[in-house]
This record gives structure tokens, sequence and C-alpha cells, in this order.
């Protein structure tokens, strides 16, 4: 590595030389004059567990067509914010959400949830496919969704943007449990993509992976940053680093900083942020 | 060897040896009673006896296609009754419903469960065969059908259950409402272990004779349709059993053999049907 990050102890991961190159390469290829348009906005927000408050005043600009990453100690409430973004909490009894977060300036909590959630999907930390064949994976999203178009064409596409149709063609109707974790992985992001949303959530989507295909995974959200906006929660502060535009360092409930994620892994503003990113807690 | 690890070891054997005995003596019951209904019931087993009716008393031969063609309409009946209602109940139990209403449901469905069966005979006796005046197969089938139903309520439970929290997550994460997700991931999901429990559930009742004592009745003849006393399995094997006659204890022996066969025979293809549909291959 040309070391962009010189605060990360390299770990000689193969996967993140590629990536790096091609996140400098990106960046004078995006770095358009002005800030790029919001797509989320996250004011003031606390959310409880029964009386357990597990997010406290978190405000946070998830911009378009960018990878923001959620980084922090386990249990620090990154994932749980994450879930905030679709109302996945909704499915957890007794959780009480205060704040805003709105979705192109409209306040999600507005929204009917099921709409909501076909424009903000997500990936979850461990593959999860139904048990169902590849086709019908892909295809669940559309068809209780009442698509009309040809579901073929709309599967095909949806692989390929989840880059595994060359893997897959062949063996669309085959259990989709036969296909190994990485591509399991991928197919839940192409049956994600699937409804076309405009924001994908990610939560810890590589952490059940081996360096190979969390190099994939990684360079697919390079590919979908241009047309998705993109919110990852990862454990891994060098993928943190390599995929994201901006990153949000959290701890124990707070937003204890956020900034573009070049500024955050060379010069920290909080002596938190630089102690849990050199490693010396967490 | 001290006497205190000579004392233990005996004890060890001894207690090893009664434990195998009594697993012996169990399996042993079991093959003994398979083995008996099969040379018993074998002998007097022919063509005939899938074919043609029971014979008058004194003429030898017949057979007990009446009764045959009774049972399948009386466990068809009871799958009508009773599936649809455990099956829903299990949804509800396991996917719905706060605290106290699911506790109440759970708790009836066992209590349902240990009711004896000749008394549920009565109930179906009170509810169907006073008012319509006539024992039928309908009524026999709604009671075979009120047995059903707490086994497959329970039973679809568990296995609801047992499907894991990462796939109805998934579902809900494209947009899935509740019961979208329920009807398209969890119950298919589900299925293999559910159809077995319905499956167990119709087999258990398959053989109840005292519920249909005084509601199906019983029938030397055809019954068209559903509002005639009809034969079943069971009754024909008490009422044969207990007869004075040497032929109709044989026939009962064959009857038997025919019930257990009937309900071996449903179990294989269901399951050989089921074992297909979850390769997940499309022909």
């Amino acid at each position: 590595m040309n070391a962009p990050f010189p605060l990360l102890v390299n770990s000689g991961a193969a996967a993140g030389a590629a990536a790096a190159a091609k996140l400098a390469s990106q960046e004078q290829a995006t770095s358009a004059p002005g800030s790029p348009a919001l797509r989320m906005k996250v004011t003031q927000l606390n959310f409880f567990y029964g009386k357990l408050q597990a997010l406290r005043n978190i405000s946070l600009d998830i911009a378009t067509n960018r990878v923001t990453a959620l980084i922090g100690p386990s249990g620090c409430g990154k994932s749980t914010l994450l879930r905030t973004l679709n109302r996945m909490h909704e499915t957890v009894r007794q959780t009480r959400l205060e704040g805003e977060i709105a979705l192109d300036a409209v306040n999600i909590l507005s929204l009917d949830v099921t709409a909501l959630r076909r424009r903000v999907g997500m990936v979850f930390q461990k593959p999860n496919p139904f048990p169902k064949s590849i086709y019908d994976n892909v295809a669940y999203g559309l068809r209780i969704n009442g698509y009309s178009g040809r579901l073929d064409d709309a599967v095909e596409k949806s692989l390929r943007r989840a880059a595994l149709w060359d893997e897959v063609k062949d063996k669309l109707h085959k259990s989709a449990y036969a296909l190994s974790g990485g591509q399991q992985q991928r197919l839940c992001i192409a049956r994600a993509l699937a409804v076309d949303p405009e924001v994908l959530l990610l939560d810890e989507p590589c952490s059940a992976l081996d360096p190979v295909n969390t190099a994939k995974i990684e360079e697919l959200l390079f590919e979908l940053k241009s047309s998705c906006t993109l919110v990852i929660v990862t454990h891994n502060m060098q993928q943190a680093a390599r995929v994201s535009d901006s990153t949000a360092f959290i701890l124990t409930g707070d937003l204890i900083e956020f900034s573009p994620t070049k500024q955050m892994f060379t010069m920290p503003s909080d002596p938190r942020t630089e102690a849990y990113i050199t490693g010396r807690f967490g | 060897m001290t006497l205190r690890t000579i004392w233990r070891k005996s004890l060890n054997a001894a207690m090893l040896s009664l434990t195998g005995l009594c697993a012996l003596i169990t399996v042993s019951a079991l093959f003994f009673i398979l083995g008996y209904l099969v040379w018993n019931g074998g002998k007097d087993l022919s063509w005939n006896f899938f074919t043609h009716l029971p014979a008058p008393v004194g003429e030898l031969g017949g057979g007990m296609a009446n009764a045959i063609v009774g049972s399948m309409k009386l466990l068809l009946l009871a799958a009508l009754f009773g599936v649809p209602i455990g099956l829903l109940g299990g949804v509800y139990l396991a996917e719905f419903g706060g605290r106290t209403m699911p506790f109440l449901v759970r708790y009836t469905a066992d209590l349902l469960n240990g009711v004896p069966s000749i008394v549920i005979g009565i109930f179906a006796y009170t509810i169907v065969v006073i008012r319509t005046h006539h024992f039928s197969t309908l009524a026999g089938g709604f009671a075979l059908g009120i047995m059903v139903v707490p086994t497959v309520i329970r039973n679809t439970e568990s296995f609801l259950r047992g499907v894991p929290v990462s796939l109805r997550e998934g579902s809900f994460a494209l947009g899935a409402n509740r019961w979208k997700m329920i009807a398209t991931v969890v119950l298919p999901a589900a299925s293999p272990g559910i159809l077995t429990g319905i499956l167990l559930a119709l087999a258990r009742v398959a053989g109840e004779t005292a519920p249909l004592l005084f509601t199906a009745f019983g029938n030397r003849f055809w019954s068209p349709g559903w509002l005639q006393p009809t034969a079943s399995l069971p009754v024909m094997i008490y009422t044969y059993a207990t007869g004075p006659y040497e032929e109709w204890h044989q026939q009962a022996w064959a009857a038997g053999l025919v019930l257990l066969g009937l309900v071996l025979v449903t179990n294989i293809v269901v399951r050989a049907f089921l074992s297909r549909g979850n390769s997940f291959e499309r022909t």
C-alpha cells in the first residue's frame, strides 16, 4: 500500500491494495466542486431499548452516491443506528425513537414502512438467502411488490450489478444454499438491488467472509456508488478506510466524530477517535 | 480390588443390564405386535377384502371395501376440519399475539390434547348427530377433526419458531409486510416439519375407535354421500374382534393390517413428495 492513511497498521491484506488504488483514481473522478447533495439526514436522534438508551443525540448527513461508514467498538450502537435508517428497529419490541430521520427531506416516520424499505434496502451481517432458488431469491422483492415488467430481465440486471451473473447464470434455478458464503452475500446484495433502492444499508457485510470474497464485495461497493447511496457498518477499520468517503465514529451511543474518511484516518480531531483507530482500545 | 470397587462395578453392571432389558422388552413388544398382525392378518388378506362388502353372517369370504373407503372419507373430513384451524392457529401463536392470548390458546390446546377421545365423541354427537338426526360421516369427521387440531397447532408453532430471525428480517428489509413475510418465507421454510406433524396427527386419529362409535356409527353397506352412517376400519375391527365368529376374528386381523398399511403408505407417499419439493429443483 502506498500508505494514504499513515495511521493504519498495514495488515497486508492483498485485497486492500487494489481497492486503495481504485479509491485514489475515484477521488479525481468524483471530486466535483461543491458538496454532494444530501440523501438522508439524521437530526437529534435518541434511541431506546426499553429503558436503556442506545443512541444519544446523533446528527448525521448522508451524501448522495457516497459511501458512509459507521465504525466503533462492539455494542456502541452503530448497527442500531443503521437499522433506524429503514426502520428495521420496529421489528424489535419495546424500542423508542426520538428525533428525525429524513430521506430526501421527508421524515421517514411519516412514510409507509414497506415503501420506505423498498427505497432503503439492507444487507445483513450473515448471508441470509431464502430457502429458494437463486432466481426466486432475486425476484422475491419484485414479486411481493407486484412488479409488472419482465422478471427475467430484472433478475439478470440485478445479478450483473452484484457481479454474480457469470457465476450463476447456468444454475439460476438451483438452491441458493448451494452457493459459497461469498456468493450468498453477493446474492443478498443482488436481492436488495432488485427493487432498485436509493440507499443500501450494509451491516458488516464481510464479517463472515474470507479476504478474497471481502475484496470482491468491496470492489462491488465501488461499482454501486455511482447508482446508489451506501451506508456500511464495519468492524474493520482498514475496510472503512478503503471503501468509504466519510466515516462516523460512534462510542457508547455518542457520535464522537464524523468527517471525511481521509481526514478521520490521517488527522482525527478527537483523541478518542485516534485512540480507537490506532488500536489502543476497542 | 477392594470390596467397595467390586460393589460399585457390580451395581453398574446390574443397572446397565436392567436398562438394556427394559429397552429390549419395549422393542420386542412392538415387533411382536407387528409380527402377530402380519402373521394373522396376512393369512386372510385377499383381493376380495379390498373390493367386497362384508358377507352376511354364516357366509364365508366378503371384504371391507366400505370400511376402507369410509376411513379414507373420515380422514379427509378430519383434515379439512382440523388442518386449516390448526395451521392458522399455529401461525397465530408463533407470529402474532401478545402474551395472555397465546398463553390461553396454548394451554387450551394442551388440555384438548388430553381430553379422552370418547368425550370428544360425545361432543360431536351433541353438536352434529342430534342436530341432523343422523349418524354420519360428517359427524365422525368432525370428531376426528377436533382431535387433529391441538397436535397441529403446537407442532406448527414449534416449527415456525425454528425459522431463523435473519430470514424474517431479510423479507422485511425488502418491503414485505408481516403477512407476506409469513406466507412467502416462514411457511415455505417450515413446511416439511409442519406437514410431517399433520401426517402424524392424521395417522393417530386414523386408529381412533371411541369417537366414531356414536358419530359415524357403522354400516354393513356402502355409505353414499356424507350424511349417512358409515363403516370405518377401527369400528369394524372392534365389532369383528368382539364378535362370536371365528371368521370375524380373522377379518379383524386383516383389517388391522390394512389400517396399518394405509397409514404407512400415506406417510411414505407424502414424504417422498416433500423431499422432491424441497430440493428447489425446477422441472
